[in-house]
């Protein structure tokens, strides 16, 4: 069993070598030539984000942008209410993020710190649900949020979020049956509620995994398309998702493809930046699932 | 402590006590499934049996929305354009997962480099990488063309044909790799290092041990990477309404049978026939799994607790 440590320092491919002899030229080689091929998108992204549109004209390729071209990030900014919709993203991904993290380290501590009759029958329905395809729920939660005249608010992106989801409450399980129980067991025995241990101990000691969930339930958010497409009518309530596809649709002809990728460029950036910061815990969040 | 005497079916009041702490604590995924995934199961059952627009009453119908399904040519195009999106996508997107995880398992030392780079494009989300594409792929400033130039292949529009189009997304899907390299490479690391060895000692060349203790203990991984990616590209959406011009086209060769779903239900205001397109989904989907786990019992090895 994983100790709290290797939860976030993976070992992933760690492996020191064993014979001494370096063999992997076959493995380094092909390693590098897929590396140059999955950088393909990003860079072009990046270069013709800079590049004029009168270089785009020339219909040629070209790896390098002729002249850099910085006015096409204050342009695009112009050309659609970037601002109001990076709000908006911002907004929406922090709400479901603290609510991911919030409802599921509750629900988690009720699947594995306290023991109750039926608790593991009742956590196989969790596992079920990971499995639920969205297409099923879509027209039900659509006239459900109808129901409560939440449609063309946040809401039915938001609130779901605080009532957990199989993934997250899985993971957090997994970790919190990993703390050692006498902690727990003497907390209670000074008079401490399981409240109040949830929150003073369990919650401290759970932050690796808990970041793993933050992260995956902000990157989910960050990226939704069907659920703004289906739920925000009004334009000063979109996200970037959809405010991208609208620079694309509206203006056809006066948007040229240097200010989308410049647009994009600011739509992906935080989230690699994200990704850099706290790739341990990425790392681990993906592995976790397939492994237990 | 935990012997009192035994009250109500069978349980002590300890344990009463932690039931009701439990549930407690339980109770937002408790409201959470009941909302968010039983009603809808149960719901889009029955409207799929009703007429609905969304905006009246929806009306009894029996089954017909199910017998319209089989007639309805644009069904048929859009389940073979899923299918066809599958059958590609997935058996690729495995063995370049897999590629790129055997090649990172080797003794590297710089594979975290590798590691970032590789999963790098999994972190952008599928509209952005389409339009990152349309970029890629023009005739004129695109680079993809450019390269297959290099092979003697004319510059060509990809995206002017159904099956250029869908080629195009099934290459684009190949992208995300880096997330189930991720996998397969955890699953690489737990494969204990004394089997090889012994092996090795038995005089079993490098193939021979791929094929008989890699493969082998790699498979529960396998199985995981593979209904992950079959139920995901079962879903396949955003792609086909991104990539092309218009969402679907050209001559709905991008129609996805969640993209036909959607617009049924949100362009058309056939809410009930789409739900029954849900749930027809919804079955395949489950069959499936099903299918794919009960061929494993042939292929899956769950052998040695490392």
């Amino acid at each position: 069993m994983a100790t709290a440590d290797e939860f976030v320092e993976t070992p992933l491919a760690k492996r020191s070598s064993g014979t001494g002899r370096n063999h992997g030229w076959g493995a380094r080689i092909f390693l590098i030539i897929a590396c140059l091929f999955f950088l393909v998108p990003v860079y072009w992204m990046l270069v013709t984000s800079l590049k004029t549109p009168a270089e785009l004209a020339q219909n040629t390729v070209s790896w390098l942008p002729h002249t850099f071209d910085w006015s096409n990030f204050s342009q695009a900014v112009r050309a659609f209410p970037f601002g109001r919709f990076f709000v908006n993203s911002v907004a929406i991904t922090v709400l479901v993020t603290l609510g991911t993290m919030v409802s599921n380290l509750i629900i988690a501590y009720g699947f594995s710190c306290i023991e109750w009759p039926g608790r593991d029958v009742m956590f196989y329905i969790v596992i079920a649900t990971m499995f639920l395809p969205s297409a099923i729920t879509i027209i039900p939660l659509f006239d459900l949020f109808g129901w409560l005249h939440w449609i063309n608010s946040w809401l039915p992106l938001v609130v779901p979020a605080f009532f957990g989801s199989g993934f997250s409450t899985f993971l957090l399980r997994q970790f919190l049956l990993q703390l050692p129980k006498d902690i727990l067991d003497s907390a209670r025995a000074d008079g401490a509620n399981e409240w109040r241990v949830l929150w003073t101990i369990v919650a401290p000691m759970s932050k690796p995994a808990l970041a793993t969930v933050g992260i995956f339930a902000a990157l989910a958010a960050w990226n939704d398309f069907l659920g703004p497409l289906i739920y925000l009518q009004d334009q000063r309530l979109q996200t970037l998702a959809i405010g991208l596809q609208y620079l694309r649709q509206t203006q056809p002809g006066l948007i040229t493809v240097n200010l989308l990728m410049a647009a994009s460029v600011m739509t992906i950036v935080p989230v690699i930046i994200l990704f850099f910061g706290f790739q341990r815990f990425f790392v681990r969040g993906i592995t976790m699932g397939s492994l237990r | 402590m935990a012997h009192d005497a035994t009250g109500r079916f069978g349980l002590t009041p300890r344990d009463w006590r932690n039931l009701r702490r439990g549930l407690l604590f339980i109770s937002p995924w408790i409201v959470g499934v009941l909302a968010f995934t039983l009603f809808p199961l149960v719901y889009s059952i029955i409207i799929s049996l009703t007429r609905y627009t969304g905006f009246s009453k929806p009306k009894w119908y029996g089954v017909h929305n199910y017998t319209r399904m089989f007639t309805d040519p644009i069904v048929g195009t859009s389940a073979l354009n899923t299918m066809w999106y599958a059958v590609f996508a997935v058996p690729i997107g495995i063995l370049i997962a897999l590629a790129l995880a055997l090649a990172m398992n080797r003794r590297v030392r710089e594979v975290s480099v590798y590691r970032t780079i590789l999963y790098m494009p999994s972190l952008i989300p599928q509209f952005a990488f389409s339009f990152i594409f349309i970029v890629l792929l023009n005739p004129g400033y695109g680079v993809i063309n450019k390269f297959l130039g290099l092979f003697g292949v004319p510059a060509q529009d990809f995206l002017s044909s159904g099956a250029g189009i869908k080629g195009v997304i099934i290459g684009m899907a190949q992208f995300a790799a880096g997330n189930a390299a991720l996998i397969f490479l955890a699953g690489l690391n737990n494969v204990p290092e004394t089997l090889y060895d012994a092996a090795k000692i038995d005089g079993a060349g490098a193939v021979a041990r791929f094929f008989r203790i890699t493969m082998p203990l790699l498979t529960p991984v396998l199985l995981f990477n593979a209904i992950n990616a079959v139920n995901q590209a079962l879903q396949i959406f955003t792609p086909g309404y991104i990539v092309p011009s218009t969402p679907g086209g050209p001559n709905n060769g991008s129609l996805f049978y969640m993209l036909n779903l959607y617009e049924n239900a949100f362009s058309y205001a056939q809410l009930g026939y789409a739900s029954a397109l849900a749930v027809v989904l919804f079955v395949v989907g489950i069959a499936m799994a099903y299918l794919i786990f009960r061929l494993s019992r042939r292929w899956v090895h769950y052998g040695v607790e490392v």
